[in-house]
């Protein structure tokens, strides 16, 4: 006789968005590990036919509200790749400056308000502040940093105004830039000291072995250029990203999942990825610190996550630091261009890894076809798969805290479930034989 | 309105944010509020807010804040179980206010939308229509923006925590635009804007980056649209351009919506 029980267990929640993981188990036999998203699909893809590519990053930022730059920069490279159009040495590099402040105020969210809480054993940010006030606050300024960068340079932190096809709408004011060096210089002091307090948080043994996948650029650390590179396979550029990966649709989620095409194989993206392939070409006080830390790669420990994001946090801030003090005139703000038919591709590194849009063009500049890959479909197979090798280890637990172990193995990924949403449920159903 | 204070022993007023189909950002603009957050979270007891919390606390709430529009079977439901568990419950964003960007499929066809992005269609079960939070249950106040204003975000909660009622500028763009010394984008280089029909809000944003107005905030209270949309043709913009202008982030909202229909019939009678 085998007797079915089922348990629910609360809300998965410090994550954007929501969702829902089932578990079923038949003794300690694990049945099933479905990652549920129950996300209302928007239909980006088909309400951004027909429209402008002028009109287009406008949109796409409204894909994540957490990090609307990262849309607006893999849209924007895409459509000027499909219009033959290069921009300025200036142009790139206040690009790159954009994304810092997007992966500082994001990173930082997750790092404070959203992950320390798990290993303090606390149930939110603020309730942190309790007991950790001087982290809590560091943090908050740290992140307002990333936000004020977002605004001087984008126009507003949340769905920026400011990015365009060519350049800029407005050359920003190297003034402004710079009266933001004096905060830039305390910040990197503080997100070295933020990340030698999240390096000594005490981490669950658990090393798997990914497939890690993540830009790499020659002479620079990963951002909106270069290769797709993996520790297991050689480099691909970004035009061949849909002959070796594929999103596929599963019954219970309405993101679609991806793999590798050849191999089914789940991969991971994201700030572990990035770090563990880029490692040589983070800023210098940020690979002295990854030094200090004995911060070994390869690192294939999904919860010390937190450690590359703070290692990207101070590298975030030393590159911004370096472009403020250059603080380059961007004239003219943006190139002008003409319209023709044709057809691009580009990857950027958003905060949770690497993003791939694809973009046909007809002769008057309007959207024929568009293809949105974001990093959260291409990790979520990879989360299945840890779960179900994370599980056995913390079976002998009450089903209460083998549900939290869960929840904080999937927020160690920072999952960006939000492009819309619904509960995560996690329920574990045991049948007892 | 209501009242969000809990009269007996002076507990705490009890806060909860739930969200729909959107992006997060307007959520996002609460955690943004850094210095104020800390206020807040002593001000109130933070009993539902999944993206901030592991502390989920049943109902009923003194005040709730709504992300997000109604796109599917399920949210039609939960959204009837929020309004029966909030004292005041307060909209905040275009989505929520206007149906959202996600709006355009109320203009499509819902069926080649699904076709057009997932393989397996029949495992949705969606909404042919994104819609307000005003369409399904009373709102008591609605905060425009996509997203919205953060420091108006703050100044609503402070006005329904102290029983004030929320008051935000009606007036159109252009006078912040004004304000701030902006010189006009339509008049002086003939960019279209929806500025002199788009709510206050952002502070004149757009204009001040050389670029118009796309109506982030919705429409101001008397929003002339039909005026505008002739200055507009009058001033060779084509209608072409100007229905995708009026269906952005608050295509749903009623003054937009309908001038961009009757441009969109003109059109396809001229095309006839």
């Amino acid at each position: 006789m085998s007797e079915s029980r089922s348990i629910n267990v609360k809300a998965l929640t410090r994550v954007e968005g929501e969702g829902a993981l089932h578990i079923r188990l038949a003794g300690d036999a694990i049945e099933a590990v479905e990652l549920n998203i129950y996300e209302p699909p928007r239909y980006f893809e088909a309400l951004l036919r027909g429209r402008s590519v002028e009109d287009v990053p406008d949109i796409t930022a409204r894909i994540c509200g957490i990090c609307p730059v990262a849309y607006q920069m893999s849209s924007i490279h895409a459509i000027e790749n499909a219009l033959k159009i290069r921009c300025s040495p200036e142009t790139r590099s206040l690009r790159r400056l954009l994304y810092c402040g997007e992966w500082i105020e994001s990173h930082v969210l997750h790092m404070h308000l959203l992950h320390a809480p798990d290993f303090l054993g606390c149930e939110s940010g603020l309730e942190m502040g309790q007991s950790y006030p001087d982290e809590l606050k560091r943090g908050l300024r740290l992140k307002k940093h990333g936000n004020q960068l977002l605004s001087v340079l984008g126009g507003r932190s949340v769905h920026p105004i400011n990015s365009t096809v060519g350049g800029f709408y407005r050359a920003p004011s190297r003034q402004r830039l710079q009266k933001l060096i004096p905060d830039f210089e305390w910040g990197l002091q503080a997100a070295i000291e933020a990340t030698r307090w999240v390096a000594g948080f005490e981490f669950p043994e658990f090393q798997q072995d990914y497939e890690m996948i993540s830009l790499s650029h020659p002479d620079e650390y990963p951002m909106n250029e270069g290769e797709i590179a993996s520790n297991k396979r050689p480099a691909i550029s970004v035009d061949r990203f849909e002959q070796e990966f594929q999103e596929y649709q599963v019954p219970h989620s309405t993101a679609l999942q991806a793999c590798r095409v050849k191999e089914n194989s789940s991969y991971l993206v994201g700030p572990l990825a990035r770090v563990n392939l880029n490692r040589d070409r983070l800023s210098a006080a940020a690979k002295r610190l990854a030094d200090e830390l004995h911060f070994e790669t390869p690192c294939t420990n999904i919860f010390r996550s937190i450690i590359a994001r703070g290692l990207e946090v101070v590298h975030a801030y030393e590159e911004a630091l370096g472009i403020l003090r250059r603080a380059p005139v961007l004239t003219p703000a943006k190139i002008s261009y003409d319209y023709h038919s044709g057809e691009g591709c580009a990857a950027t590194e958003a905060p949770r890894g690497l993003l791939y849009h694809r973009y046909a063009v007809d002769e008057a500049g309007l959207v024929e076809k568009t293809q949105i890959i974001p990093p959260t479909s291409q990790n979520q197979l990879q989360i299945e798969m840890d779960l179900i090798r994370f599980l056995p280890g913390v079976l002998n637990e009450d089903d209460q805290q083998t549900a939290r172990d869960c929840e904080r193995l999937i927020r160690s990924y920072d999952p960006c479930i939000s492009c819309s949403t619904h509960f995560l449920k996690l329920d574990i159903e045991r049948l007892e034989s | 309105m209501g009242s969000v204070r809990n009269s007996k022993n002076r507990k705490k007023p009890k806060l909860a944010v739930f969200k729909f189909a959107s992006c997060d950002g307007c959520q996002l603009s609460l955690l943004n509020a850094e210095e104020d957050l800390v206020s807040i979270g002593e001000a109130v007891e933070i009993s539902h807010f999944l993206e901030a919390s592991s502390h989920v606390e049943v109902g009923p709430y003194d005040l709730t804040l709504v992300e997000g529009s109604i796109t599917t079977p399920g949210d039609r439901e939960r959204i009837q179980e929020v309004r029966k568990q909030s004292r005041v419950l307060v909209t905040i964003g275009a989505c929520a206010t206007a149906g959202g960007i996600q709006a355009l499929r109320n203009w499509g066809d819902h069926e080649e939308f699904q076709q057009a992005v997932y393989p397996h269609p029949e495992f949705l079960d969606t909404l042919a229509t994104s819609t307000a939070i005003s369409d399904h249950v009373q709102v008591d106040f609605e905060l425009r923006g996509c997203p919205v204003n953060k420091k108006q975000l703050v100044e609503l909660i402070t006005d329904i925590l102290h029983q004030r009622k929320p008051r935000f500028p009606r007036h159109a763009v252009c006078l912040e635009c004004k304000q701030s010394g902006t010189v006009c984008v339509a008049v002086t280089r003939g960019i279209p804007c929806l500025g002199p029909i788009t709510q206050a809000g952002c502070g004149g944003l757009c204009p001040g980056y050389d670029r118009g107005c796309y109506g982030c905030f919705g429409p101001t209270a008397q929003a002339n649209v039909s005026g505008l949309s002739h200055w507009l043709l009058k001033h060779d913009m084509p209608k072409t351009e100007l229905v995708p202008l009026l269906r952005n982030f608050n295509a749903g909202a009623t003054p937009f919506r309908e001038e961009g229909n009757r441009l969109a019939r003109e059109q396809d009678t001229e095309l006839e």
